[in-house]
């Protein structure tokens, strides 16, 4: 099959690109390349990834969503307000979270899609009115939880990485089936090349585009939840400015802001990649602004090296 | 007789096709001199080589007496001609003064002279008797008419002894036309040649001096207005029929499949009311902007009706979107494909099942791959679709290609009523063969067919049956054998000239 192995080498590619800095950092620093390092990072990344796969289908139909820092941010505070001053369990809260950030992405799906209003104002506003409802919800006050939650974060014994991290996984990899291999996938394929015609082929569009951003949302709540036990506690603050992480990553991954194209594997690859940067370049000793400035060229960098690519080799642009 | 403005000989331009053939032309100081002819004539390319935006092919033009050849706009509107597009290029957010002088606004190291503008903007306005305008209110504000005045302001302003006017009065209403051809008489007297180009012919015989008509980018003839007689124009626009006829088969089809009663959309579909029968090849014809892309639309769904009603097989079905018409068994092969039917970067497997997608797959939405490669390939082999695989981008395919994979996805739908818009647009010939093979395969095969084409010649080739648009409404209906191209141009240009001309 000629497009599985068109998609196996842009796996390995991406694989390569990593692999390539994980190398780069590993003669860096002499502390880099140890097991203690790689489950670090599988540990942190959970919540970017479950949100970045959910990205990358909303920028495939040429949507953005900016909002989901903010709704990650609410759905913790409302597990942590849920477990403490509510004594629900742990997976109660967690219900709670899935449901609230399923429906403020539904409600971004249906004002920009129903309303025909660009997704990007849309989603803008809901980045403040989450943010200020998290606010709102715990008082300003990071709250304390404790070990109720951390299970879901820490290593399995045996194996080093967390329940979360192979959610996670588990999210990318189903993610990608929808894509390739369901008619929901071909839809937002299809919309994301040209709205029109898919209209004109008889199908209404807005079922569609409104269910990824709702499924966004929902994987939203489900990154609260991971970012909530990794830290013990609920923080309002959290998931700031994870928008533009998550959106880095899809970008890297190769996936267009255009619309049309893209992959959810490739967007794992990318938060391997940018998470792999900031743990590296905190080993090397770079500070906190020579990080951004670094990760900010990385990003640039990454979409120009895509751009000149599919110049070159436009039947690349073909992507099902 | 006066030295000519514009003299034109031998003047050549070919795309695919030739569409100026040795075109000779004149055009004296002071004259209002119309050209006619129906769609693809070659009035507009003709227009577009004297105001310096298309290059042409070769022949000759003297202007002022002196060897003309622009080669940009800028060039053009420099020696003096200007054209008025038919589609208005006001900005509306910039003061009527700011848009007279866009591209030359007087200043001084990049500050605007508002002064100086103004009383530039005044004496613009009032050469075309505007003087009652505010040159600092927002042009948005002005309504068709005067945003169009406000544009032949501007090219005068520029010092213009050429004008030409692409369809002026398409979006006006009676009294803007009236105020038009006042300051078109003004301009008269002021020496300016102009080129008014119309499917209008009453007007046309109210403004101008001389008519040439125009068929296949040749020049057929040139009349004084004064003496000529409608009957005449039409019989030279319409040109001789061609003796062949090829696949139509006269009084065809079985029982109705598509009723359309009192159709109304939008400003474009008044009233429309026919029906298409099984096994029969449909044409819809009219010049551009009678209503025939809007009326497919609206009965696809693709743009809002009005009022009417549409029964498929005899039963009423509400059609609100092209969902519910897909779903009624109705299918569109629209007029642009690359904005309105393809999926360019997706192959063409995919760009052929896209309306049969849920067929393709399981009961939980799982894409069956094979299932619709056999779709593709089917269907690919069944339109000789040239291509290199079937997962190759069907950007990279010819238009012929292009639009067969476009009429592929309804094969794969199998609709019952198929309306083509435009089918054989940027087709090569070839290929245009195919389609016109398909189109007669999909009447034997029992479905309604309905094209519409601006090609009088491809439609007679190919129709059972030829209904006429013009304005917005259904003027005529020829059953084949019965048509002549005079008699469909007539009918044609029937909405824009009054009865009991007609009749002359």
């Amino acid at each position: 099959m000629k497009i599985q192995s068109k998609k196996i080498a842009e796996y390995t590619a991406m694989l390569v690109i990593w692999l390539g800095l994980v190398l780069l950092f590993g003669m860096l620093s002499h502390n880099f390349l140890s097991a203690r390092t790689f489950a670090a990072l599988a540990n942190r990344i959970p919540a970017l990834v479950v949100i970045a796969a959910g990205m990358t289908l909303v920028l495939i139909i040429g949507g953005i969503d900016l909002s989901v820092g903010s709704v990650l941010g609410l759905c913790g505070s409302v597990l942590g307000v849920a477990m403490m001053d509510y004594h629900l369990s742990f997976w109660a809260g967690t219900m709670i979270c899935l449901g609230i950030g399923l429906a403020a992405g539904a409600l971004n799906g249906a004002i920009s899609v129903g309303l025909g209003i660009p997704s990007f104002i849309v989603t803008l506003g809901m980045l403040e009115v989450a943010r200020g409802l998290a606010y709102l919800t715990t008082h300003s006050q990071t709250k304390y939880i404790g070990s109720e939650v951390e299970g879901l974060s820490g290593p399995i014994h045996g194996l080093g990485v967390s329940p979360a991290f192979f959610i996670s996984l588990l999210v990318i990899v189903a993610g990608q089936v929808a894509l390739s291999r369901t008619v929901f996938g071909r839809y937002l394929i299809a919309i994301g090349s040209n709205e029109s015609a898919v209209r004109l082929a008889g199908i209404n569009p807005k079922p569609a585009k409104i269910a990824v951003f709702a499924l966004l949302g929902f994987l939203s709540g489900l990154g609260g939840v991971f970012y909530t036990s990794r830290l013990g506690s609920s923080d309002p603050n959290a998931g700031m400015g994870l928008e533009l992480s998550a959106i880095a990553a899809v970008v890297i991954g190769g996936t267009s802001l255009m619309g049309g194209r893209g992959s959810v594997v490739n967007t794992f690859f990318g938060v391997l990649i940018i998470a792999t940067l900031e743990a590296g370049l905190a080993q090397v000793g770079a500070t906190e602004p020579a990080k951004r400035v670094f990760t900010g060229g990385v990003i640039v960098a990454a979409v120009i090296l895509d751009a000149w690519r599919r110049h070159l080799h436009p039947a690349n642009r073909s992507s099902v | 007789m006066s030295a000519p403005l514009l003299q034109v000989a031998g003047l050549q331009k070919s795309y695919n096709a030739p569409v100026l053939v040795d075109f000779n032309f004149a055009l004296r100081p002071g004259e209002v001199h119309a050209l006619i002819g129906s769609n693809g004539a070659g009035k507009s390319t003709f227009a577009r080589i004297l105001c310096g935006l298309t290059a042409d092919d070769g022949g000759e033009m003297r202007f002022c007496g002196q060897a003309y050849r622009p080669k940009s706009k800028r060039e053009a509107e420099r020696a003096g001609v200007v054209m008025v597009l038919q589609e208005l290029n006001v900005i509306g957010a910039l003061s009527i003064a700011e848009n007279i002088f866009l591209n030359r606004l007087p200043r001084r190291g990049g500050w605007v002279r508002f002064t100086e503008l103004r009383e530039k903007a005044v004496q613009a306005l009032a050469r075309v008797g505007l003087n009652e305008l505010d040159p600092a209110a927002p042009a948005g504000q002005l309504g068709v008419g005067h945003q169009q005045l406000v544009e032949i302001a501007g090219a005068l302003a520029r010092d213009c002894r050429l004008l030409i006017l692409d369809e002026p009065t398409a979006a006006l209403t009676d009294p803007e036309i009236e105020r038009l051809f006042e300051n078109i008489r003004r301009l008269q007297t002021e020496g300016v040649g102009i080129i008014y180009i119309s499917h209008r012919i009453d007007e046309i015989r109210r403004v101008a001096n001389r008519i040439t008509v125009m068929r296949d980018g040749r020049h057929i003839a040139t009349h004084d207005a004064g003496d000529v007689k409608l009957a005449q124009l039409i019989r030279e626009m319409a040109g001789h029929d061609l003796p062949e006829r090829r696949n139509s088969r006269g009084s065809a089809g079985g029982e109705v499949a598509l009723s359309v009663r009192h159709l109304r959309a939008g400003g474009r579909v008044r009233d429309v009311s026919f029906q298409a029968r099984r096994g029969e090849i449909l044409g819809l014809t009219g010049l551009i902007g009678s209503g025939r892309t809007e009326t497919l639309c609206a009965i696809f769904g693709a743009e809002a009706r009005d009022g009417g009603e549409i029964l498929v097989e005899g039963n009423a079905v509400v059609i609100r979107s092209p969902e519910d018409a897909v779903r009624a068994g109705i299918g569109l092969v629209p007029e642009d494909r690359k904005q309105d039917g393809l999926l360019l970067a997706q192959s063409i497997r995919v760009n052929t099942t896209l309306a049969t997608l849920r067929q393709h797959a399981g009961k939980c939405g799982w894409l069956d791959g094979r299932a619709e490669a056999e779709t593709a390939e089917k269907f690919s082999r069944q339109l000789q679709v040239h291509c290199a695989s079937l997962e190759q981008a069907v950007g990279e395919l010819s238009g012929g290609n292009q639009q067969k994979v476009v009429i592929a996805r309804w094969l794969a739908r199998d609709c019952r009523i198929m309306l083509f818009d435009e089918p054989t647009r940027g087709i090569d010939v070839a290929a245009k063969d195919t389609i016109y093979q398909l189109l007669r395969d999909l009447a034997d095969a029992g479905k309604a067919v309905v094209v519409v084409s601006s090609e009088l010649t491809e439609l007679m080739l190919i129709c059972d049956r030829v209904l006429v648009m013009s304005t917005g409404r259904i003027t005529a209906e020829f059953l084949a054998g019965e048509w002549t191209q005079e008699k469909i141009t007539r009918a044609a240009f029937s909405g824009h000239f009054e009865q009991r001309e007609g009749a002359g």
